[in-house]
């Protein structure tokens, strides 16, 4: 009878313990569950929809890129052309290399065509809201987040965005260049 | 068998320490049994005390006796308490004391583990109060630990996790002694669908804790890594997700309040049929339906959580496979009213809490029925109406049940007959003050007023302070109990072997008070 007070003893224990585990097999299970059913996705309950995105329609962006005569430097696009919604958040890269032998720095501008698009492209984040320092040959992606404004006017559905890099002729020192670099 | 036996005797003849010695170091099952019915008697004032602070603050809107804050420390540790601390420790003394005795065994399968178990509970109880006069004070996120809140409180709040696995701990050794009792060691001849109800009552709760008391534990040992060591199940900032507490917590609770409830069951199947002097009506449906129970309890969790925003097919589920419930339930009921029927009843004060129990039960059990429609339960959830239903089923349920029991049983375990005018005024000052303060609750909650909330809206002054009243008749007619407990185990009439005139099975057997040792050959059951 010893012996089977025993027995019975490990197989409860052992029912015990793997309850226990069972307690955080519930975990995978329910996201499982949630992930087959559609219900409670995290996906969806953060990434709210955004009402102000008139997807009835679309703009070509293109996206242009030019240094200023004899500035030593490559600059071009990531992507040349792209169609978005009006109302979209957008994020598109551009690329320059410093080709010369020493540190510098440069200041894009931008511009628009047509002309009137300039006052219904909203950008948040630019490179060119800053100077921007490259060491000699450093190469460098640069973004810039943008919405086009929904009430841009209905008959413009292409805008060029160009971006023009000139020298500001400030010789870039290697102690300055030590501060600024850490941010590229 | 019989060698064993002998030793065994001897033993305890000359190693029998004395004082606190003797209660700290049993391995005896009757001194075990005594010692979880007397912690749960004390945590039944402690806790009761709670609810009577809280009563006294809703006796008029507004703040006048504690702090909010407070205030949601004793309702979250007055729940705690009850459930974890009076109800389920008086069902494991009834096991203790009754199990072995039922069966004819001489004692529990493992007597130290026994000890374990029960020595257990006092310390968990230590951390569950001392965290009053901790920073912060004690828990105040209610009794389900819900997260947020629970991962944000101080010091308290790991206590109380750690008070929660303990007492888990407890239930398990517990569960597993009681099982292998019973599996192994009844008398020859004793056949499972020959035990006494309450045996297979207890048999099949003893499997449910085992079930789920270590998915508690793993629901808190989350809540504690979330707390300490940067996991993030449960923390939304972190990718986790609270609502899957509530899924995890109620897959362990819901099957915890039959646990609560089964054990009820089967002491209300042993004393009617002794009042009624006839054999319990239907007895393999009683177990089949208990059985059934139990099956069930595992698919309806989420009915606790129909506001966290659960898809219709979810929801439909939910409510059917409740509902689903009420049909064993109501064979029980059934069968309790048809073992009444013509049979030869008197109102000695066990039947009394008995019959009590059945009416007030089934209210309880309609009103969860209510709660069970899931386009109802969204208007009601965390309403009085909630508080309501599970103090028909814990307070006129468990409670009314372990009444009738001790009042049943306290003969036999100390060989006095209680004082039965006693055991009448406070079967009469419960029922009514139990019914009092719980009755208005139903209309609070189905006029909207909120459950865990120290001050109300005026409309509902009047039903507050009748719940009020009731609960200090309630509260201090327990009172008499404790006198009625003490004087029986001092002295009074003596009670002969068998007690009550209709009273069957193997405790009946042995006089009272039942002998240290009992059953050291065991009987044959025919």
């Amino acid at each position: 009878m010893a012996l089977g007070n025993a027995t019975t003893l490990t197989k409860l224990f052992i029912v015990s313990l793997m309850m226990f585990g069972f307690g955080f097999a519930l975990v995978p299970f329910y996201y499982k569950i949630c992930e087959v059913t559609g219900i409670n996705s995290g996906a969806e309950q953060v990434l709210v929809k955004n009402t102000q995105v008139d997807t009835s329609r679309w703009v070509t962006l293109e996206f242009d890129a030019n240094t200023n005569a004899g500035m030593p430097w490559q600059f071009k696009p990531a992507q040349r052309i792209m169609k978005v919604h009006p109302g979209q958040l957008v994020q598109v890269e551009y690329e320059v290399v410093n080709t010369s032998d020493r540190a510098m720095v440069g200041q894009a501008v931008p511009s628009y065509g047509p002309r009137r698009a300039g006052a219904f492209f909203k950008k948040i984040e630019c490179f060119c809201f800053t100077p921007q320092t490259l060491a000699a040959g450093e190469r460098r992606r640069m973004p810039v987040l943008f919405v086009l404004d929904p009430l841009m006017d209905k008959d413009v559905n292409t805008v060029t965005l160009s971006y023009t890099f000139f020298d500001t002729g400030a010789q870039a020192k290697t102690t300055e260049l030590r501060k600024v670099l850490p941010r590229g | 068998m019989s060698d064993a036996a002998h030793a065994h005797d001897d033993h305890g003849h000359h190693a029998h320490p004395t004082g606190m010695m003797r209660w700290l170091t049993t391995t005896n099952h009757k001194d075990i049994g005594s010692l979880y019915l007397f912690f749960a008697l004390f945590m039944l004032f402690v806790a009761g005390s709670m609810a009577l602070l809280i009563r006294a603050e809703l006796f008029q809107p507004g703040l006048q006796l504690v702090h909010p804050d407070f205030f949601n420390q004793l309702t979250t540790m007055h729940g705690l308490i009850m459930i974890f601390g009076v109800i389920m420790p008086a069902f494991s003394g009834f096991a203790n004391w009754q199990v072995p005795l039922m069966l004819g065994a001489p004692d529990m399968a493992f007597p130290r583990m026994n000890n374990w178990a029960f020595w257990l509970l006092p310390v968990a109880g230590f951390f569950l109060l001392v965290s009053f006069w901790l920073p912060g004070g004690a828990v105040a996120g209610g009794w389900t630990m819900y997260p947020p809140l629970f991962i944000q409180g101080g010091i308290s709040y790991d206590l109380t996790i750690l008070a929660v696995h303990i007492m888990g701990l407890s239930s398990i050794m517990g569960s597993i002694n009681i099982i292998t009792t019973i599996l192994n060691m009844r008398a020859p001849g004793l056949t499972l669908m020959k035990m006494p109800l309450f045996v297979w009552t207890w048999l099949i709760t003893a499997y449910l804790l085992i079930a789920t008391m270590p998915v508690l534990a793993g629901a808190v040992t989350m809540l504690l890594t979330d707390r300490n060591f940067g996991t993030h199940f449960f923390n939304a900032a972190g990718g986790g997700d609270p609502v899957m507490f509530q899924h995890i917590f109620w897959f362990f609770a819901h099957p915890e309040v039959y646990i609560l409830i089964l054990p009820a069951f089967g002491i209300v199947s042993q004393v009617i049929p002794t009042f009624a002097r006839k054999p319990l009506f239907g007895y393999a449906s009683m177990v089949y339906a208990t059985a059934s129970i139990a099956v069930l309890s595992f698919i309806v969790w989420a009915h606790h959580m129909f506001t966290v925003g659960m898809p219709v097919t979810a929801q439909l589920f939910f409510m059917f496979s409740t509902m689903l419930i009420a049909v064993p339930t109501g064979v029980k009921v059934f069968n309790w009213v048809a073992t009444m029927w013509k049979g030869s009843m008197t109102f000695e004060t066990p039947m009394l809490f008995a019959i009590a129990f059945v009416c007030l039960f089934t209210i309880g059990g309609f009103s969860g029925l209510v709660l069970a429609i899931a386009p109802v339960d969204i208007q009601l959830h965390d309403t009085y109406y909630v508080v309501a239903h599970f103090h028909y089923v814990l307070v006129s349920g468990a409670l009314f049940a372990i009444f009738a029991g001790i009042y049943y049983w306290l003969p036999k375990w100390t060989g006095y007959m209680y004082n039965e005018t006693l055991g009448k005024w406070h079967f009469w000052l419960s029922v009514i003050g139990m019914n009092i303060v719980f009755f208005p609750m139903h209309f609070l909650g189905l006029a909207g007023m909120p459950r865990r909330i120290p001050d109300y809206a005026l409309q509902f002054t009047e039903f507050n302070q009748i719940a009020t009243v009731g609960a200090f008749i309630f509260g201090f007619s327990q009172l008499i109990l404790l006198i009625v407990v003490m004087k029986a185990i001092k002295g009074g009439e003596k009670a002969t072997a068998q007690v009550w005139e209709g009273a069957e099975g193997l405790e009946w057997t042995v006089p009272s008070p039942a002998p240290y040792h009992t059953f050291e050959t065991a009987p044959v059951v025919k």
